[in-house]
C-alpha cells in the first residue's frame, strides 16, 4: 500500500471579489506522477501557490497534509526546506548569471558568507548529469535553450533534496524533443528516485502520455480524480470533465443584429515578437468583424489573442508588423495609438492595473484621459465639462463610488473594470477589442459587463472579445475565432459552437505529433 | 463629520507641509529673537531662495512624469550664467537680446538630454549625470580657465535682482518707511483672490456642486487675504517689491496653470502614474518627457540668469550642488519619488522651508557642517513620510503600526 505523501483538504481562497478555490481536495500518492487540469482560471496555478506557501498559511483556509503532518508554510522556503519544489510557468532565472550559480541561488554553499565556487561548480555538474544536462556549470543561462533553461530549473530542485516536484506548464515553450526528454525525466525520477510530481498540463497527450492519476479541477473546485488503472483515460474523457458545467441565466439576453456590414477587417497579420525578431507571434491572421456582432477569440495563454489586439490597435506591441486593416471597407494605417484612437479603436486591456487605469489618478481623471479633446479647447480643460462626462459614465455603468473624485486605486476590482470600460466609451470607439473584460470580477459584475457589452453592439458597434473561459465566449458571442500558437486554427458560428468543439480542436493542434511510448 | 475627516486626510499632506512651514517660521522667529521676519530679512531670503525655486519648478516636471531627476541643473545654471557674461560684457551685445539668448541656451542644453532620455531612453540619472560634468566643463572653457566676468548692466539686472521701480511713492508714517505701491499690490492681489473665490463658489453653487458655507468662506478669505497683506506690509517696509518676486510669481501662476488646467498638464501626471496606460491611450509619452527636460533646461537657463545677477558676476563654479536643493524642495513638497504626484504649491512650499531653515540656521550662527547634516534629515523624513503614507512601505514587524489605507469604498 503506497503512502500518502500530500493531502489537501478543503482549500478555499479568497481574492477581492473572487472566490479562486473553493474547498478543494486532493491527494497525492508517493512515487506517482499526479496530473492536473482545468482551464485558464480553473484555480490550478493557485492551488500550488498556496501548497509551496506563496499564499502564506492564514491567507486561505482548509488543511494542507505532507507526510501526514499539518502543514502551516508561510513563505516559499518553508516549503522548499521540506522538499516541495515548483518550477513555474515562467522560468525564475537570471540570465546574467551561470547554471551553477542560478541553482544555488539562495542556497549558496558557503562558509561564513563566503561562497566555495569549487564546491558550487563540482555539485551543480553531478545535479546537472542526473538531469542529463551537458553543458559547462560555468555557462550563462542567457546563453542556453528554453528547454535546457527547464532543466537547470529541475536540477535547482535537486539540489534543495526534493521529494515532490510541481511543474506548472513546463512544456509550455517546448519543442517536441525537449517535451519528450523532460516527460521521460520524471518517469526516471519516479523508478530512480523515488521523486513525486506533480504536472500541471494543457497537453493531454503528455498527460496520457505519463501520469498516474488525474485530477480535474473546474471553476475553483476540483471535479474529480481519475486513475489510469481504475478509469478509462481518454482525451474526451478528460475534456469532458473539464468544461462540463451547467449554464443557467449567465448570460443577459441580447437582441442579436444581423446583416450589419463589416465594420473591422484585419488581412494577412503577422507581427514578430518585439524581442525576439525572429519569433512570429500573430501569424498569417486574418478576420472581419460585422456591425453589431460581437466575435469571440478563444484560445490557450500565450495562444498570441492579446497580442494581435494590441498589434492592432496602433502597434502597440511587437515589431515587423505586416497585414492591412480596413475600416467599413476602407484600408486604414494605424502607426500609432492616437491615430487608432481617432479612427474609433478602444483597446479595453487585459491588465487593467499594469496597462489600463492610473489608478493613483481619480475616476474622472481616468474616463477622459484617451480623449482629452472631448473636453478640452486649445489645451485648457473644462474642468466643470470634465465632471460632466464622467458622471454620465459613472452613472451609466453603475460604478459603485463616492464621487468621480475618489482614486481608482480604493475601488473593488469589479469597479475598476468598469471605469476601464467607461473610459473606452467616453472615446467613442466604433471598433472594441475586449481583452478578457470580466477577469478578476465577481459573478455579479460579470453580468452587469455582458449587459454593457450587450448594448454596445445593440448601438451598431464592433466588438471584438478575448477570453479564457469558454462558457462566456459561448453566452456572448455570435462568432468564435480560434487561436492556438500564433494561428487562427478555426471558425465557429454560434450554431455550430461547443466547448468541446473549441478544446478539442485547440488540443488537437496543439498536439502536433503523437509521443511514441 | 465622517467626510470631514475624509477630506482632512486625502489633504493632509498638503496641509501637513504648510503647517511644518508655520513651525519652522515661528521656531526660527523664537530662536533668532525676531530677527527671521525682520522686512530685511524677508527680503534678502526671497532673493537668496528664488532661483532654487524657479530650479525646483522645472524639477517638479520630471518627477510627475517618471519620478525621475535632472542632475544637471546646478552646471547649466553656470553655464547660463557664463553665456551671459560673454554675451553682454565681451561681445557686447543688447542686454535684452542676450536674455533671450541666454533661454534659448537653456532650451538647447533640454533638447540636448531630452533627446536622450526621451528617444535614445538612457536613464535620466546617467544621462544628467553626464550632463553635470558636461555644462560644468564647458562653463570653465567659456570663462577661459574660470576667470570671472565682473558686473552687469542695470537693464539686465532690473529683472532679476533689487526692487521694481516705486510708482506712488514712499509714505511715513510713525517712523517707518511703506513703499506704496509694494502696499497696494498686496491688498489688491487678496482682493482678487477673494472675488475669485466669491465667484467660483457661486458658480459652483449654481451648478449644484458641492460649495464652501458662508462662514467658511469668510473665515478662509479673511485668513488668506491677512497674510497676503501682511506679508506684503513686511516688504513695502524695506525696499518693496524684489524684481525677482514678480518673475517668480509668473512662473508659479504659469506653472499651476499647466499643472492644474491644460491637457499637457494631465498626461504628464498620467504618465508619472502608469506610463504603460497612458502610452495605450494614446499619449505620446516619448514627446512628454522630452518636453520635460526641455522645459527644465528653460528654467534652469533663467535660475543661471537669476543667479549671475545677484552675484553681478558670472562664475565658474556658479550653481554647484544647487541640484541638491532643488530635488530636496520638490520631495519635502510632496512630490512622489514614484512619479505622477506633487504639486507646484507644494514644491514652492518645500523651497521656502529649505530656505528659512537655511536662513534660520545662518542668523543663529549653527555650524556650517551641522546645517547640511539638519538639511540631510529634514529631507529624508519627509520622503520617508511621503512613503509610508502611501503604503509602499514593508517595515520590519517591530516597527509596524496601523495602517492608515483608505477603505474599500463597495464592492462588485
Amino acid at each position: 500500500m503506497a503512502l500518502t505523501i500530500l493531502r489537501m483538504e478543503n482549500i478555499t481562497k479568497l481574492f477581492p471579489g473572487v472566490k479562486a478555490l473553493d474547498s478543494v481536495n486532493i491527494d497525492v500518492t508517493e512515487g506517482e506522477i499526479h496530473a492536473i487540469v482545468g482551464e485558464n482560471g480553473a484555480g490550478k496555478s493557485t492551488l500550488m501557490n498556496v501548497l509551496s506557501g506563496i499564499y502564506p498559511f492564514g491567507s486561505y483556509t482548509g488543511d494542507v497534509f505532507y507526510h501526514d503532518e499539518l502543514c502551516s508554510f508561510k513563505t516559499i522556503k518553508d516549503s522548499e526546506r521540506r522538499g516541495i519544489a515548483i518550477i513555474h510557468q515562467e522560468l525564475a532565472l537570471v540570465p546574467h548569471l551561470s547554471i551553477a550559480e542560478n541553482m544555488y541561488l539562495g542556497n549558496e554553499r558557503d562558509t561564513a558568507g563566503v561562497i566555495n565556487w569549487d564546491l558550487t561548480n563540482q555539485q551543480a555538474a553531478k545535479y546537472m548529469k542526473v538531469v542529463g544536462l551537458k553543458e559547462n556549470p560555468r555557462t550563462l543561462i542567457k546563453d542556453i535553450g528554453m528547454g535546457k533553461q527547464q532543466l537547470v530549473e529541475i536540477a535547482k530542485a535537486l539540489t534543495k533534496d526534493v521529494k515532490l516536484l510541481i511543474l506548472d506548464e513546463p512544456t509550455s515553450s517546448l519543442n517536441e524533443s525537449d517535451v519528450k526528454k523532460l516527460l521521460d525525466l520524471l518517469i526516471e525520477f519516479k523508478k530512480e528516485h523515488g521523486i513525486t510530481s506533480i504536472l500541471i498540463s494543457h497537453k493531454l497527450n503528455e498527460i496520457e502520455y505519463c501520469a498516474d492519476r488525474i485530477t480535474i479541477i473546474r471553476d475553483g473546485k476540483s471535479i474529480e480524480t481519475l486513475d489510469k488503472n481504475v478509469d478509462e483515460i481518454s482525451e474526451p474523457r478528460i475534456i469532458k470533465g473539464m468544461v462540463g458545467r451547467e449554464m443557467t441565466n449567465r448570460f443577459p439576453e441580447r437582441q442579436r443584429v444581423t446583416g450589419g456590414g463589416v465594420a473591422f477587417e484585419v488581412k494577412n497579420w503577422t507581427v514578430y515578437h518585439p524581442l525576439y525578431g525572429d519569433k512570429k507571434v500573430v501569424d498569417d491572421v486574418s478576420l472581419t468583424i460585422r456591425h453589431g456582432e460581437v466575435v469571440g477569440v478563444a484560445g490557450l495563454i500565450g495562444a498570441g489573442r492579446t497580442e494581435l489586439a494590441m498589434s492592432v490597435f496602433g502597434k502597440s506591441y511587437g515589431q515587423k508588423i505586416t497585414g492591412t486593416i480596413l475600416i467599413d471597407g476602407e484600408p486604414v494605417r494605424l502607426s500609432n495609438i492616437s491615430q487608432a484612437i481617432q479612427h474609433g479603436l478602444a483597446y479595453v486591456t487585459e491588465d487593467r492595473k499594469g496597462n489600463g487605469l492610473v489608478t493613483s489618478n481619480s475616476i474622472k481623471h481616468n474616463v477622459t484621459l484617451s480623449r482629452m479633446e472631448f473636453v478640452s479647447k486649445r489645451g485648457i480643460i473644462d474642468q466643470d465639462l470634465e465632471g460632466i462626462r464622467a458622471r454620465e459614465q459613472k452613472e451609466q455603468l453603475d460604478i459603485k463610488a463616492l464621487s468621480v473624485e475618489q482614486h481608482v486605486e480604493n475601488l473593488s476590482g469589479g469597479n475598476q473594470q468598469k471605469v476601464l470600460l467607461g473610459k473606452w466609451i467616453f472615446a467613442k470607439p466604433d471598433i472594441l477589442l475586449l481583452d478578457e473584460p470580466t477577469r478578476g470580477v465577481d459573478v455579479g459584475a460579470k453580468y452587469e459587463i455582458y449587459q454593457i457589452i450587450n448594448q454596445l453592439s445593440a448601438e451598431g458597434k464592433a466588438v471584438l472579445m478575448i477570453s479564457s473561459e469558454l462558457p462566456e465566449l459561448l453566452g456572448m458571442c455570435d462568432r468564435i475565432y480560434v487561436m492556438n500558437e500564433s494561428k487562427l486554427i478555426a471558425e465557429f458560428s454560434r450554431e455550430e459552437v461547443s466547448q468541446e468543439a473549441i478544446m478539442g480542436c485547440i488540443l488537437q493542434a496543439s498536439k502536433g505529433g503523437e509521443i511514441s511510448a | 463629520m465622517n467626510k470631514v475627516v475624509t477630506a482632512i486626510k486625502s489633504n493632509l499632506k498638503q496641509y501637513s507641509m504648510m503647517l511644518a512651514l508655520v513651525f519652522i517660521v515661528i521656531m526660527f522667529q523664537i530662536l533668532t529673537g525676531g530677527k527671521l521676519l525682520f522686512p530685511m530679512n524677508v527680503y534678502n531670503i526671497i532673493n537668496q531662495n528664488a532661483y532654487i525655486v524657479i530650479l525646483a519648478i522645472g524639477m517638479l516636471l520630471c518627477i510627475l512624469g517618471s519620478g525621475s531627476i535632472d542632475l544637471s541643473v546646478g552646471s547649466v545654471v553656470g553655464l547660463v550664467g557664463a553665456c551671459a557674461g560673454i554675451f553682454i560684457m565681451k561681445w557686447k551685445w543688447d542686454p535684452y537680446l542676450s536674455i533671450l539668448m541666454c533661454m534659448g541656451v537653456g532650451i538647447l542644453v533640454g533638447v540636448w538630454q531630452g533627446f536622450w532620455i526621451a528617444y535614445v531612453k538612457i536613464p535620466a540619472f546617467i544621462v544628467t549625470l553626464a550632463g553635470m560634468l558636461v555644462f560644468r566643463g564647458a562653463t570653465l572653457i567659456i570663462l577661459q580657465g574660470g576667470k570671472a566676468i565682473p558686473v552687469f548692466p542695470a537693464e539686465y539686472k532690473q529683472f532679476f535682482v533689487g526692487s521694481t521701480p516705486e510708482f506712488i511713492g514712499v509714505w511715513e508714517v510713525f517712523g517707518m518707511k511703506l513703499y506704496l505701491t509694494c502696499l497696494l499690490l498686496g491688498i489688491l492681489i487678496a482682493a482678487v483672490y477673494c472675488v475669485a473665490q466669491l465667484i467660483s463658489n457661486q458658480s459652483k453653487k449654481r451648478k449644484g456642486y458641492e460649495y464652501a458655507s458662508k462662514g467658511a468662506l469668510i473665515t478662509r478669505m479673511v485668513i488668506i487675504s491677512a497674510i497676503v497683506i501682511w506679508f506684503f506690509m513686511l516688504l513695502a517696509q524695506y525696499k518693496g517689491i524684489p524684481a525677482v518676486l514678480m518673475v517668480l510669481g509668473v512662473i508659479a501662476a504659469v506653472y499651476t496653470f499647466i499643472t492644474n488646467k491644460t491637457v499637457l498638464g494631465r498626461h504628464i501626471y498620467a504618465m508619472g502614474g502608469n506610463a504603460n496606460a497612458a502610452r495605450l491611450s494614446g499619449v505620446n509619452t516619448e514627446r512628454l518627457m522630452f518636453f520635460s527636460y526641455v522645459n527644465m533646461g528653460l528654467l534652469a537657463g533663467i535660475a543661471g540668469m537669476v543667479f549671475a545677477a545677484r552675484l553681478d558676476s558670472a562664475t565658474p563654479m556658479a550653481g554647484d550642488g544647487f541640484e541638491l536643493d532643488a530635488i530636496g524642495a520638490c520631495f519635502i513638497g510632496g512630490a512622489s519619488a514614484y512619479g505622477g504626484i506633487g504639486t507646484v504649491s507644494g514644491t514652492v512650499i518645500g523651497a521656502l522651508i529649505m530656505g528659512i531653515l537655511n536662513n534660520g540656521m545662518n542668523i543663529i550662527g549653527m555650524d556650517s557642517n551641522l546645517q547640511r547634516l539638519v538639511k540631510g534629515l529634514v529631507l529624508l523624513a519627509a520622503v520617508a513620510f511621503d512613503v509610508m503614507s502611501q503604503g509602499h512601505v514593508a517595515l520590519p514587524s517591530f516597527l509596524r503600526f496601523g495602517k492608515n489605507k483608505p477603505e474599500k469604498v463597495a464592492s462588485g
